[in-house]
């Protein structure tokens, strides 16, 4: 054992290491991406990694590693499990044999995606056990014990933390490599009637799955981690006692979960706090450590994140055993229902709640200061992305367009001054929407932005879709060699995998082509005149059209170039500032200026500016 | 007393804007805190906002902590990478937080093309007015005299440490910073490291 300050995600994979798991398989996503860099960086070489091409393949994938007995792990965010829905959905009617976890990362607030979707009510849907933990120390703990159940139970189960989880901190107990578990695949033994999926065999397993569930309910109230903490201190005495200093004569206590539960701690001092149930297994519900839970209370305040899970799970068992009690929480507008809490937010809950002044967060605001500047995320400087949507602005200026996004860098080409997204939806979208906006409006100039990895990820359907419809578009593919939102991940059009091998490069043109697209051509967007030209040229052919703006992103292709203002010859116009954006131009006095530690001399400035005022320098 | 010490907590907030290497200098915190067997939690801005947006992290050293971030009203010290990210945290400080903070505004985007504005001097006024202990430094100056922009974090952590709020020592920091860089940036984050001393 030796002690590390690790990221919750570094936690969770190293749980699954020391939990002997074979197989690993994901999609990035923000905030779950490190779970499986962190299972490749410190891979004993006994274990298999990849980075699938999208959430579906990953799932599976791992089913198919768990199928032959092997300990599989898949990694994603919360969206991502929408792409893995179908797998899943039937998994779980089929069953496995070596332990199979699912990661799922719900991102609060949201922070870095499109939806506020709760992992564990897709866990009720689809009926596959989850695990939610509190802490860094329990995330590496708990993965453990889910593969220790998964195997036990012959599910897959859910392990499923949120954003503070997956991205805090903390300096914790880990085991060295050689304390890792050991475990040996038997093989996949073929058994028709247990692999293939057929309604006879639905039927038969959905009603031993509700029996299960029923089950684990009963076990799940004796798993350690679903508890009740005792009150303390002056919150001790329940009843009457407990009321001196805390509001009307009302038994209260907390229900709660994830990082929540920390925030809730946070509120009360060490020697003083109310009694909370804490549920670490939401599904399937521990029905009868809630009813114990609730026998003496009157009122509960269930402090969620995401959906009120717990708040009708307790309802739910208020009407079964016939207690009287009053749940609150989200329902009852006593916590937010939409996202993110805080330990701010749950104190100023928890003060209400009890009826308790000194339970307040302060509130020292900020009302008499000055504006402060926005400062919504931009495209780095230098960022190839900035000069295909420049140019493709520039070549369609004055006539009516359309400019599907989609998921990556790239949406940051909504904001100002370049504007150039007007949709996005989720991963592969755009090209099927401006498909249909066309349809609607054929006089409209559709374009749809995809970058490499969403391309393969879950755009090549789209685009067979728009061809074999005949839809009139033009698809840019912004190629920049890597997955640059979520961290640089490889996917199949780098050669490369996460496990370091050199592979065969999966060609975009070759697939556009293949697919029988009637101009496919490649450009270098910092060409300006030559990526204008080229979306000119292209619209004047029929059909469904792509272009690949093929550039490195600058975060990982580092450039030592810079450029330079000439002030003498700088007009002032504000031109390269106005029209493109880039961190590295600001304003310096009258004349433009380049900061020099931000510059990658990427020159996309120099052939705007009307002047010729900037130059390499 | 000493054990007294350990066992009390401390909060710090950094904030920037992404890609200022804030994140960096918590690394370089948490390894000090540690080695001296402090028990660190902390959370932090990783995602989108990295690209040029509003960053932060939340740091909390001490025993007892149930949960990595802080609350308004409750940092003993504030490491701000950039005068506006520091007024927009100062809710969280108390008043008699220590707060080290760079002078040097970086411009927004949509500040530059005109969406927001960036009333520099009113910021600086702003904080001067409103927080009791304050460090501002100079970090163009700084970048100027130690020929890179590169090791602002590792200045402002100097003054931190200089601040006495962070609990560490500068040999705390060196140590830290000795087991995480590559030895031909040791001299360069030495002098960092020490640059607001001789002021
Ligand atoms: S060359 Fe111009 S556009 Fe390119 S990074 Fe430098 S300042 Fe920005
Ligand atoms: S990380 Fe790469 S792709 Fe993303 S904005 Fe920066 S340069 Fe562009």
């Amino acid at each position: 054992m030796h002690k590390e300050f690790l990221m919750g995600n570094e936690a969770i994979a190293i749980g699954a290491l020391a939990a002997g798991v074979n197989y690993v398989a994901g999609y990035p996503g923000t905030p779950s991406t490190e779970v499986l860099e962190t299972v490749a960086k410190r891979n004993p070489g006994s274990v298999y990694v990849e980075w699938s091409v999208n959430e579906k393949a990953a799932m599976e994938a791992a089913a198919g590693a768990a199928y032959a007995g092997a300990r599989a792990l898949v990694t994603m965010k919360q969206v991502g499990l929408n792409v893995a829905a179908d797998p899943l959905m039937s998994l779980e009617y089929i069953g496995i044999k070596g332990g199979m976890v699912i990661m799922v990362a719900d991102d609060p607030g949201p922070i870095s995606s499109q939806t506020e979707q709760d992992t564990r009510t897709f866990a009720m849907f689809s009926k596959v056990p989850l695990f939610d933990p509190s802490t860094v120390e329990e995330a590496f703990s708990m993965m453990k014990e889910a593969f220790a159940f998964s195997e036990e139970w012959g599910t897959p189960v859910f392990f499923r933390s949120t954003t503070r989880v997956d991205h805090g901190y903390e300096s914790i107990e880990i085991p060295d490599e050689p304390e890792y578990e050991k475990h040996e695949p038997e093989g996949f033994v073929k058994d028709a009637s247990r692999f293939v999926i057929f309604p006879k065999l639905s039927v038969k397993n959905h009603a031993l799955i509700e029996k299960r569930n029923a089950q684990l309910s009963k076990t799940l109230s004796e798993y350690p981690r679903n508890f009740i903490l005792p009150a303390k201190g002056r919150w001790q005495a329940k009843g009457k006692a407990a009321q001196d200093g805390c509001g009307s004569g009302n038994r209260r206590a907390i229900a709660t979960h994830g990082i929540n539960y920390t925030y809730v701690l946070d509120a009360f001092d060490e020697a003083s706090r109310p009694e909370i149930l804490r549920v670490a297994v939401p599904f399937p519900f521990p029905e009868d450590l809630a009813a114990a839970f609730l026998q003496d209370k009157d009122e509960v305040l269930c402090v969620e994140e995401l959906d009120p899970v717990i708040e009708r799970a307790l309802i739910h068992v208020c009407g079964k055993y016939g207690l009287q009690v009053r749940i609150r929480g989200k329902l009852t507008g006593d916590i937010a229902p939409s996202g993110e809490n805080s330990t701010d937010s749950v104190a100023a809950a928890l003060a209400a709640f009890f009826e308790d002044a000194s339970l307040k967060p302060s509130a020292c605001g900020l009302s008499d200061a000055p504006p402060l500047p926005v400062r919504p995320p931009v495209l780095c400087a230098g960022c190839p992305h900035r000069a295909s949507f420049y140019a493709v602005k520039q070549a369609m200026k004055g006539q009516k367009t359309l400019f599907a996004g989609d998921i990556g860098c790239y949406t940051l080409g909504n904001a100002q001054p370049l504007e150039m997204c007007d949709t996005c939806l989720c991963m592969g979208a755009g090209i099927n929407i401006a498909q249909g906006i066309w349809r609607v409006e054929p006089d409209t100039k559709c374009f749809a932005f995809v970058g490499d990895s969403t391309f393969f990820a879950s755009g090549i359907t789209g685009v067979v879709n728009a061809f074999y419809n005949q839809a009139q578009l033009t698809l840019i593919v912004l190629d920049n060699s890597t997955t640059a939102m979520t961290g640089h991940q490889p996917h199949p059009g780098t050669g490369r995998t996460v496990m370091g091998q050199v592979v065969e490069k999966v060609s975009i043109e070759a697939v556009l082509l293949a697919i029988g697209l009637p101009f496919v051509e490649t450009v270098d967007p910092l060409d300006l005149e030559h990526a204008i030209d080229t979306v000119r040229r292209a619209q004047e052919v029929d059909g469904v059209k792509a272009i690949i703006f093929r550039s490195p992103c600058i975060t990982i292709e580092k450039s030592r170039r810079k450029a330079a203002v000439d002030p003498e010859q700088c007009t002032g116009c504000r031109k390269c500032i106005r029209s493109l954006g880039c961190p590295a131009l600001v304003l310096d006095g009258k004349k433009a200026g380049i900061r020099a530690s931000m510059c990658t001399g990427c020159m996309l400035c120099a052939q705007v500016c009307p002047a010729g005022a900037i130059r390499e320098g | 007393m000493q054990e007294e010490k350990n066992k009390q907590q401390v909060n710090i907030v950094l904030c920037g804007v992404g890609g200022q290497g804030t994140i960096l200098a918590s690394r370089l915190i948490a390894d000090a805190a540690m080695q001296k067997g402090i028990h660190v939690r902390s959370a932090e801005t990783i995602g989108m906002a990295q690209r040029g947006g509003s960053v932060f992290t939340n740091l909390r050293l001490g025993e007892d902590v149930p949960t990595p971030r802080i609350g308004l009203g409750k940092a003993d010290l504030m490491i701000a990478f950039e005068p506006a990210e520091a007024v927009r945290m100062l809710p969280y400080l108390k008043e008699e937080a220590q707060a080290v903070v760079s002078m040097e505004p970086i411009m927004p985007v949509s500040a530059m093309v005109g969406a927001s504005s960036y009333p520099v001097d009113e910021i600086l006024a702003y904080l001067k007015e409103h927080v009791k202990h304050l460090t501002l430094v100079d970090s163009a100056r700084a970048a100027a005299d130690l020929g890179s922009a590169k090791c602002l974090n590792v200045v402002l952590l100097g003054a931190a440490v200089r601040s006495k709020a962070l609990g560490l020592t500068e040999e705390d920091i060196g140590k830290a910073l000795e087991a995480r860089l590559p030895e031909k940036l040791l001299g360069l984050n030495r002098k960092a490291l020490m640059y607001t001393a001789s002021e």
